[in-house]
Order: C-alpha cells, then structure tokens, then sequence
C-alpha cells in the first residue's frame, strides 16, 4: 500500500520535472516539452489505475496553484484554454496506455510501451483534445486538426519510442518497478 | 518551489477558497452560452478592476500569466480572420481571457494551503469507496516534497552529460532520472511503513 501511493506521488512529480527539462522549438514556433512524455511513462510503468492517478494528481496541484505545466505555468487559469481538452485527456491517456500494456503482456516491455504510448498517449489523447478544440472555437475537424493537432503529431511519435525505450531500459535495471508487469 | 499566490495580501485573499471557487465556477457556466461582444466586455472591465485592487505587482503579475495566452489568441483571430467570421473569433477569445483572467485572479489570491484544505475536505466522501483524505494529503505533500529533489537531479544529470559529451542533452538523462526516483520511492515506502504505515 504505501509503495502504491510513493510511486503515484514520484511519478507526478517525475512529469512535473520533466517539464523543467529544456524544451525544443519546431519549427513552427511550438514548444516540444518532454511533459506528455511523463504522462506515456505513467501509464507504462504504473499500468492504467495507478498511471491515471499519477496524472490526476499532477493535474490536481497545477489547478491548486503550483507552476507545474511547462514554461512555469499553472493555477486554474490553464483549465480555460481551448487546448485544455489535453489537460483533461492526460489522465484518460494515462489509463489508456497502462491498459494496451495489459493487452501486450507477451510482448518485449520496450516493444510494447511504445505501441501503447501511441495508442494512449496519442490515439486517445487527440480523440479528445481535437473535439474539445472544436467545441471551444467552432472549428470544424479538418481544422481542429489543422492547428490542434498536425503540429504536435511528430513530436509525440518521438516521445512515445523514446518512452518506450525509458520503460524497457527500467525494466531491465528495476523489473520489480515496472508494476504494469507485476 | 514557488506558488503562484501574490505574496501581498488583499482584500481578496481574506475571501474563503470556497467562495471564490463557487463564483469561478459559476462565471465558467454563465459565460458559455454567451454570443454577444458587450457582456463579455462588462465582464473584462470586471476581472481588471479586481486586478487592479491588487496593486501594481498584482496588475503585474496578473499581466505576466497573460503572456502565454496570447499566442492562443492570435491564432484564434487570425484562423477567424481567414474563415470569415471574425465575430465570433471575438466572442471566443474574449470568453478565454474573461475565464483565464478570473480564474488566475482567484489563484493569486489563495494560499495552496487553503486550497488543498478545501479539496481534502470535498474529497472526503470518497472515504467510503476506501480513500480516506489523509492518504491524499500524503501524496499531495510527497509530490510537492519530490518535485524540486527530481528537478534538481535532472539538472546535475544534465550537467554530468555537458561534462562529458559534446552532443546536446538529450531525452536519455530521463532513464537514470526515473530509475533514481524509482529508488527513492522504494526507500520512502520503507520508511513510512517503519513508521506504522498507512492503515489499509
């Protein structure tokens, strides 16, 4: 029990530091934080209960006020953005991803936290983020797509192998804390 | 690890959490169905003057959040601009920056201890699905406990790399980041369940 609820609390703040890392600019002028990439590990490492609640209280503390999200920002003021649907997507992609790691239990762990990176923190992620883009603008889908979703695209295929490779690189130095494998 | 709450105090930090959280919540589903320009602008006039009963580094501050949702909002406009409808890419964004203002306004003038009293306090029905409150103060206090160490870790990580390698940082430094984390949880799991443990 008190192993579940420290490694739900050092993975929220393993996606807080993330976001402290330096950040790459695409050329499109969009920041590429290392963030979503903490949300993939949480659901890779943690499986999808413990993942999600890893997310859900990352969320909770930026909501209360701490400048957790990269770039130093937080509160509520976040929660109000036409972007917010990946805000409120994480915890879903979260679950999501430590699901599919549940489906792919035969396969290599690397293999297999990257697909269910795709699949979660992806996949799922933007069948959220893009229809709460649209309700929030009035955009249509191609649209939504267009702004809210092609830019990042590239990014997250990088951060999903890269996950995966983290996870199978874990599992190897610590299997016993891989717990979607437990 | 810095909050974003003003330091000074004001009249609204005297307001409890919970009202203010009722009157944002309120002001989020009583804007949504507004089309017009002229209530969205009231309401703008609305959250400056509660800016500027702040002071000037409250204005500042309040100002300084602002920046990143700007870039949002010049690409709503500029999308709006090209599709024709510029009336509503108006009514958009003035609902962002009404919500965002207020919103942050309410941040600034909380401290994180009453907002995380006031949440442990509205969780506390879910201790009869088996998660009592403290459990979730705990872990509210691991993180922000957590946070600063990794962050640092990951900057001397990151220097060791510098050190070494002419390459720039790369997202490999997180392996060797989770893994000591990893370590430090085992360790902390250790010690509260030496110290009695959480009661299952």
């Amino acid at each position: 029990m008190e192993r579940n609820i420290v490694y739900i609390a050092v993975f929220a703040a393993l996606i807080a530091a993330l976001g402290l890392l330096p950040k790459v600019t695409l050329l499109s002028g969009i920041p590429i934080t290392a963030q979503s990439m903490g949300i993939m590990l949480c659901g890779a490492m943690l499986g999808a209960r413990k993942g999600a609640l890893a997310v859900l209280l990352f969320l909770a503390l930026v909501a209360l006020g701490l400048p957790l999200l990269a770039g130093g920002r937080g509160g509520l003021g976040v929660f109000t953005t036409p972007w917010a649907g990946f805000l409120f997507g994480f915890p879903v992609a979260a679950f999501a991803t430590g699901l599919a790691m549940r489906w792919m239990r035969g396969a290599r762990v690397g293999v297999a936290a990257t697909v269910a990176s795709v699949f979660g923190g992806i996949g799922v992620l933007y069948v959220i983020a893009v229809p709460y883009y649209m309700a929030m603008t009035g955009a249509g889908l191609a649209d939504a797509i267009a702004t809210a979703m092609i830019p990042f695209v590239p990014g997250d295929l990088v951060k999903a192998v890269v996950a995966g490779a983290i996870t199978g690189t874990i599992y190897k130095a610590r299997p016993r804390a891989v717990m979607s494998r437990a | 690890m810095l909050s974003l709450t003003l330091e000074r105090q004001s009249w609204a930090h005297r307001v409890p959490v919970g009202w203010k959280l009722a009157v944002l919540f309120a002001l989020t589903f009583l804007t949504f169905p507004i089309e017009r320009l002229e209530p969205l602008i009231a309401g703008i006039v609305l959250v400056l003057l509660g800016w500027t009963s702040l002071g000037r580094t409250g204005f500042r501050a309040s100002l300084r959040a602002l920046r990143p949702v700007l870039w949002f909002v010049v690409v709503i406009l500029v999308y709006h601009l090209l599709v024709g409808r510029l009336h509503q890419g108006f009514v958009i964004v003035l609902k962002m920056l009404l919500l965002f203002g207020a919103a942050n306004f309410v941040t600034m003038t909380s401290r994180l201890g009453d907002m995380m009293d006031l949440v442990i306090r509205l969780l506390s029905p879910l201790r009869r699905v088996g998660i009592p409150p403290e459990r979730i103060a705990l872990a509210f206090a691991l993180v922000i406990r957590f946070t600063p160490v990794l962050g640092q870790r990951g900057a001397r990580l990151a220097e060791a790399w510098r050190a070494r390698s002419a390459r720039r940082v790369g997202p490999r430094i997180v392996a060797p980041l989770a893994v000591s984390a990893l370590d430090d949880a085992d360790q902390v799991a250790e010690a509260l369940r030496a110290r009695g443990g959480l009661r299952e």
